[in-house]
């Protein structure tokens, strides 16, 4: 039985034709795929209001109110301010301790929060301007501390990190901002 | 001159390649795995704006998309601003809540992609944050373009 077998001769599947095919196939996915990440400015939205718990008390040194209004004017704590304006508020108002030692800036870069609210008006493009500025600041804080401490800057620093939770430089500045609850009436 | 004769002389010159069905397959599958073939038919239109200081998401499997614009209605005429999620625009606002809360039934840590139109207003965008607040999707990611 099995000689028999053996004496058969070409009885084997052509694979010729196999690198053909899966050229095929590769040039189909090749087209179909999307490389392009998506990129954007991440945020975490507040839970839900609980009516029977009030919220935590915070000092009104340590809140930076930021106010898009209808016209996309910007008013920083109820005074007019330029977009280009923001970068450097921030930054001042979360340092404070190492810069101006303000009796009206935050008490430290963690009890820091930039509390944004915005009109039912309020262009879109205006808003993301703003946030663009908020984290601008942000970042030039971070670098300048990554910078101070390990000699890179931000981004190359939390490349070189184990785990995300290891983040030191994030643990003196962590991002607190804050939207704002919506006004009940406003259309 | 003899030099170059006595080496055309030797025969079989060519490349192996009996490796490169294996290669193709290789390329194939890592082409197979990274694509993400749904892509929904966009009913808005949603010209992204652009900032500088933005980040990657990489896990794409994590994120939902949300796209907020004016409807097309066909040439260059547009409707209202209106809310589509995957393939079917939103009527009430009330709905986005019942289907980003399943949504992060199945994946808990879903982060929600907000696909704005940069001829936006924030009063839309605040309705659809509000109800993403009450199904517990708080991870949000304002899609931006880089700045050139």
């Amino acid at each position: 039985m099995f000689k028999k077998k053996k004496g058969r001769a070409g009885a084997e599947i052509p694979s010729s034709s196999l690198a053909d095919i899966a050229f095929l196939l590769l040039v189909f996915f090749l087209v179909v795929t999307t490389i392009d990440v998506d990129t954007g400015i991440g945020l975490v939205l507040p839970p839900p209001p609980d009516e029977s718990e009030p919220p935590p008390p915070i000092r009104e040194r340590n809140l930076l109110k930021v106010l898009v209004n209808s016209q996309g004017l910007i008013l920083i704590n109820e005074r007019p301010a330029a977009v280009t304006e923001v970068r450097e508020r921030v930054a001042n108002f979360v340092d404070n301790a190492n810069r101006a030692n303000d009796e009206n800036l935050s008490v430290s870069p963690q009890a820091a929060i930039v509390s944004i609210k915005t009109d039912r008006q309020t262009p879109y493009e205006i808003y993301i301007r703003m946030l663009d500025e908020v984290r601008g600041a942000y970042k030039e804080l971070r670098d300048a501390e990554s910078m101070r401490r390990f000699g890179v800057n931000y981004d190359r620093y939390r490349a070189s990190l184990a785990s995300p939770s290891d983040d030191e430089v994030r643990r003196i500045y962590p991002m607190n901002v804050s939207i704002a609850e919506p006004d009940p009436g406003s259309n | 001159m003899s030099k170059f004769q006595k080496k055309n002389a030797k025969a079989k010159q060519e490349v192996p390649t009996t490796a490169m069905p294996d290669i193709v397959f290789m390329l194939l599958i890592f082409f197979m795995v990274t694509t993400v073939l749904r892509e929904v038919t966009l009913q808005v239109r949603v010209e992204l704006t652009r900032a500088e200081n933005i980040e990657k998401i990489e896990q794409k499997r994590l994120v939902s998309y949300l796209y907020i614009g004016p409807q097309v209605l066909g040439g260059n005429v547009y409707g209202d601003t209106k809310v589509q999620i995957d393939d079917a625009l939103i009527d009430e606002m009330s709905f986005i809540r019942r289907i980003m809360y399943d949504k992060l039934l199945e994946q808990p840590k879903l982060i929600v992609s907000l696909r704005v139109d940069r001829e936006s207003e924030m009063g839309i965008v605040t309705d659809v944050q509000q109800e993403l607040r009450q199904a517990g999707t708080l991870q949000i990611n304002y899609s931006t373009r880089r700045l050139q």
